[in-house]
């Protein structure tokens, strides 16, 4: 197991109390494994992956462990994680287009880089001059400026620089949403090689697109209020949800071929609740279709089938 | 109803403006009433300024743009502002199309000085209540509340009730839902489709082809400022006759069905973008 989550409890402080964006939360990661964590906007998926690499100031570690490669991470201390970061857990942030730093060559950047990580940039220059062919970057580009680059561009340099190190965990953070179709599909394959090709042990994708996790994951993670929904491998998740939420996301979505003349696609109504003072018992109970006096009590996060876990009653 | 002949818009870019910048060549097409056009293309291909066109918010450089047989440059004063009730635009930020330190229901008052300063309060009111249930919104939940207390649906929703407050017969909707989540997306779509079967007819500005199929009675591909492929949406997502349309299609993240080796651009990863 390359990654152990058990209920991680990370809240955001704020003028008007806690904010429960991560409310307890437990999955694993294995070896190789490139998971997709889905949800829409604020379900904790984005607080999530902070959580594994760098708590803000907003941000506390209110209760749970997380485990990599059987050591535990220290995670509500920021000076003791850094020496774990870029070389055993690293990120590809959401803001990858703003990410290096505007003032330096990118050659020096990665250098100075790996300077202070304690890493001499001689021992590991040939390695990223191959890394830079496999995207498709000239080793020139080295000599240039962030500036010079165009956003896919910036992009693979980030990704090239974030997996340098090989590190066990990796971190996709809502990379592809500002691209392109065609420009995306590269990226999320390009991320497909660098697991392939054990540059990094196992793969976090974040996103809020499921067709797109839905190409590239191995299993996939469904989030809501900020708790897990459903987990479950990628085709089980999407052929046969169990969660009424996943069942609903899924119907929402367009596809190519669906037209409203046909057939009328139906979103779910109502909005997600306030996690400053969430509801008792299943976050989802408000919009659910399926809600019964049970929901009241939070349900656990049980496995269903072979792989597949779900928190919900009624999939029991 | 709304035909645009030729049209051509060419920027000048770089610190003095040496450069030009060709984002829209030589595009014709008309939209009818109750029509819905969809304008797709990747960043660049000049979907938006095309929509910005439309909505007059900028100039062509060649060609023409006509809306009931009058060419649209020719508005002035109030032969504009009679344009501007029948047309109308919603773009892609609910959040910045709002004045934060205003309640959001002040996008509609503004409109009210305009075109009805003649109406009294209370008829008024029955207006933007008859509005705001066209697009599903209840008035309690939304009126006297500021921007930050509404969800991006209810705040797009809004955007679309203030533009239907005038009657209008066109609409410009550019990325109106790319901001949205995926379970408030849709009912969003379902009210252009309403929307469209009441008569009006919409100009469909969107990156994402799945979006641009559910609704749309024609598509319109763009690359670079050209049109590459138009007809009927059927034919266009059905029997794709440009490589590029159908190596867009191809990029489409798609549930049930996996990219297979060799989809899409040739030229990945390396390409994707001009550099």
């Amino acid at each position: 197991m390359s990654l152990r989550v058990d209920n991680l409890k990370v809240w955001y402080r704020t003028l008007r109390g806690d904010v429960q964006a991560l409310d307890g939360v437990t999955f694993t990661v294995a070896d190789g494994e490139l998971v997709g964590l889905a949800g829409e906007s604020g379900c904790g998926k984005s607080t999530l992956g902070k959580s594994l690499i760098r708590l803000d100031s907003r941000m506390r570690h209110v209760d749970g462990t997380v485990e990599l490669d059987g050591k535990e991470l220290p995670i509500w201390d920021s000076e003791r994680m850094s020496s774990f970061r870029f070389k055993e857990v690293s990120i590809i942030p959401q803001y990858a287009m703003s990410a290096m730093n505007p003032t330096r060559r990118i050659g020096r950047l990665v250098a100075e880089l790996l300077e202070s990580r304690g890493v001499r940039p001689d021992g590991v220059r040939d390695e990223l001059l191959r890394r830079l062919e496999l995207v498709g970057l000239a080793p020139d580009v080295l000599d240039r400026y962030p500036i010079e680059l165009s956003g896919g561009m910036k992009q693979r340099m980030v990704m090239v620089i974030s997996t340098l190190l090989n590190p066990s965990l990796l971190i996709a953070d809502e990379i592809t949403s500002a691209l392109d179709v065609s420009t995306q599909k590269a990226v999320a394959e390009t991320l497909v090689g660098f697991r392939d090709r054990h540059f990094v042990k196992s793969t976090i994708f974040i996103t809020h697109d499921l067709s797109l996790v839905y190409q590239i994951a191995d299993s996939i993670i469904v989030m809501y209020a900020g708790r897990l929904a459903e987990r479950a491998p990628t085709e089980a998740l999407v052929t046969t949800p169990r969660h009424p939420y996943t069942q609903m996301l899924l119907s929402a979505l367009p596809e190519v071929g669906v037209r409203y003349s046909d057939r009328r696609l139906t979103g779910i109504p109502g909005s997600p609740p306030s996690l400053l003072d969430p509801p008792t018992g299943c976050r989802f109970r408000d919009r659910c279709p399926l809600a019964f006096d049970k929901c009241a009590t939070q349900p656990p996060f049980l496995e269903v089938a072979p792989d597949h876990q779900v928190a919900c009653w009624k999939a029991f | 109803m709304l035909t645009l002949e030729g049209v051509s818009k060419t920027y000048r870019v770089g610190t003095f403006g040496g450069r030009e910048l060709t984002a829209v060549r030589d595009v014709s097409l008309q939209v009818a009433p109750g029509e819905v056009i969809a304008l797709i293309g990747e960043s660049g291909s000049g979907k938006s300024t095309i929509g910005r066109l439309i909505l007059r918010l900028t100039g062509v450089t060649g060609g023409r743009i006509t809306f009931g047989g009058t060419d649209i440059a020719g508005f002035k004063g109030k032969g504009l502002r009679a344009y501007y009730a029948q047309v109308q635009g919603v773009f892609q930020d609910p959040f910045s199309s709002y004045n934060p330190i205003f309640k959001a229901d002040r996008a509609l008052e503004l409109l009210r000085q305009t075109y009805f300063a003649e109406l009294d309060a209370r008829r008024w009111r029955d207006k933007v209540e008859a509005s705001l249930d066209a697009v599903r919104l209840d008035p309690g939940q939304v009126l006297g509340k500021y921007p930050h207390q509404l969800s991006g649906g209810q705040l797009q929703r809004l955007l679309v009730a203030r533009a239907l407050l005038l009657d209008i017969r066109l609409l410009v909707a550019d990325e109106i839902i790319s901001m949205l989540d995926a379970s408030t997306r849709i009912d969003v779509l379902n009210l252009l489709g309403d929307l469209k079967a009441r008569g009006l007819g919409i100009v469909f500005v969107t990156h994402d082809l799945s979006l641009g199929n559910y609704i749309s009675d024609r598509a319109v591909i763009l690359r670079q400022g050209a049109v590459v492929e138009e007809g009927p949406v059927e034919q266009v997502f059905g029997r794709p006759q440009h490589a590029y349309t159908r190596s867009l299609l191809a990029s489409v993240p798609q549930l049930h069905r996996k990219w297979e080796p060799g989809d899409g651009l040739a030229g990945e990863p390396a390409g994707g973008d001009g550099g």
